[in-house]
């Protein structure tokens, strides 16, 4: 299984590659050269998620105990805390390292092999920390946004980036290879089962749902890999409702 | 004389809200926030879900600290300008309803132990437009918060939202490609009918 999503991450990688060969960008959104296409793995995303996803996870959230879906959320929340504290180390913060570090061994140890979140009640919280922010962090642009089929919103960088997340995901190691399916499945369908709510509301609330993803995918990623705490004025915000910035609109 | 005694009780009346005005901003946005989470705990209504009770209150009690023709006219971005003044008061009106919705389905969805935490300020109060910054605290991430607001001497803090982030997104500008994709393809008129048509939609459900 390793190598085989290792393998299809590489196949994704080079399908991007390939569609920068030929992205034409007329007229569209200069992150989004390859729209089209992204949007044509939008839809399948979408319908495989109607017919199949959705309806499992629906089905796990609606039948199966609250606190054993929380366990379940704790554990491999707890194995992703790990793969965090190495990428907050590589971008050289102190306290987030430290303090999802702690939250790594309390949780292991105390709640027993992270079945049970004792670390949030002593006041350790998580800092979520992937290899795509990293690379962000040092420098490394985005790229452009891809839609990657079944995974989702992606850049270029986040997609390269999958390879090493791959690797620093502790699940990746459990043997036999049979129970670490199973588990990979468990994982998917609960963490779609805590979009439940959400996604309908999105639905709800937008005209295009493909660009409000993208944008509120990219303005998230570009948060998540600034430097230092967020500047109070980051964009400048134009008051489209005065005819000019220095008259007042009473 | 009696006249004259109900004139100087009704301007005290009016200057009152005055008088309360002008908070710190980050203690007028932690006052906000507990006053709203507090009511929809306490609501049985709302905590069965009715929506509508909850669209109403978050009229009542959001909607005066919000400045929503700005916030309108940030999403709809420079095509704002041109538009007729009947067509910014139907579009106003029509993304009030769409976020007014969306909003009071989140709140609804606030759990007994969630806290909203509201981060000490740490721009200059007079500035005429801040950032206050807060978390959503109860589960095992914080999930970040932020608004921000500029000066109102009507507004019963001293404050008004125009524009606010969840989790690293700001949520108007988010808005602002889907409208202006709209705009060129259908023209102003086109973006109120493509909202008036969700709102029905949503309303149906």
């Amino acid at each position: 299984m390793q190598g085989l999503s290792q393998r299809f991450t590489w196949l994704l990688l080079c399908g991007c590659l390939v569609m920068t060969g030929c992205a034409s960008t007329s007229g569209g959104n200069p992150l989004d050269p390859f729209e089209a296409t992204n949007r044509r793995i939008d839809a399948f995303n979408d319908s495989v998620d109607q017919a199949v996803l959705r309806p499992v996870a629906k089905t796990y959230f609606d039948y199966t105990p609250t606190l054993l879906q929380t366990t379940v959320q704790n554990f491999f929340g707890n194995l992703r805390d790990v793969w965090s504290v190495v990428n907050n180390g590589l971008q050289l913060k102190p306290k987030e390292t430290v303090e999802t570090g702690m939250r790594v061994a309390v949780n292991s140890v105390i709640g027993l092999y992270g079945l049970m979140d004792v670390g949030t009640p002593l006041g350790l919280q998580k800092h979520p920390a992937d290899f795509g922010q990293t690379l962000g962090y040092w420098g490394m642009p985005a790229g452009p946004y891809v839609v990657l089929p079944l995974m989702g919103p992606s850049t270029v960088r986040d997609t390269a980036a999958l390879l090493v997340d791959r690797q620093g995901d502790p699940w990746g190691y459990i043997n036999p290879v049979a129970s670490r399916n199973q588990g990979s499945v468990l994982r998917l369908v609960d963490k779609r089962a805590q979009f439940l709510g959400f996604d309908d509301r999105l639905n709800e609330m937008v005209l295009d749902k493909y660009s409000f993803v993208r944008d509120a995918y990219l303005q998230k990623r570009r948060a998540q890999v600034r430097r230092g705490p967020p500047p109070d004025s980051e964009d400048e915000q134009e008051n489209f409702d005065r005819p000019d910035k220095n008259i007042s609109n009473k | 004389m009696w006249k004259s005694l109900a004139l100087v009780f009704f301007s005290l009346l009016a200057a009152l809200p005055l008088q309360a005005a002008q908070q710190a901003p980050d203690v007028f946005m932690q006052q906000l926030s507990n006053e709203l989470l507090e009511v929809v705990r306490k609501d049985p209504a709302v905590k069965a879900g009715d929506l509508q009770k909850l669209a109403n209150l978050v009229d009542s009690r959001v909607l005066p600290n919000v400045n929503f023709q700005r916030m309108t006219a940030s999403a709809v971005g420079p095509a704002w300008r041109q538009a007729t003044p009947e067509q910014q008061k139907r579009l106003q009106e029509e993304f009030k309803m769409l976020l007014v919705r969306s909003y009071s389905g989140a709140l609804s969805q606030a759990k007994d132990n969630q806290t909203i935490v509201v981060k000490n300020f740490k721009g200059n109060p007079d500035d005429n437009e801040v950032v206050v910054r807060s978390e959503i605290r109860g589960g095992s991430e914080p999930v970040p918060l932020d608004y921000r607001l500029e000066k109102s001497t009507d507004a019963p803090g001293g404050w008004k939202i125009y524009n606010f982030n969840l989790l690293g997104v700001w949520l108007v500008d988010n808005y602002r490609t889907q409208f202006s994709q709209e705009i060129n393809a259908k023209g102003i008129d086109g973006l109120i009918n493509t909202l008036a048509e969700r709102n029905k939609a949503n309303s149906r459900k």
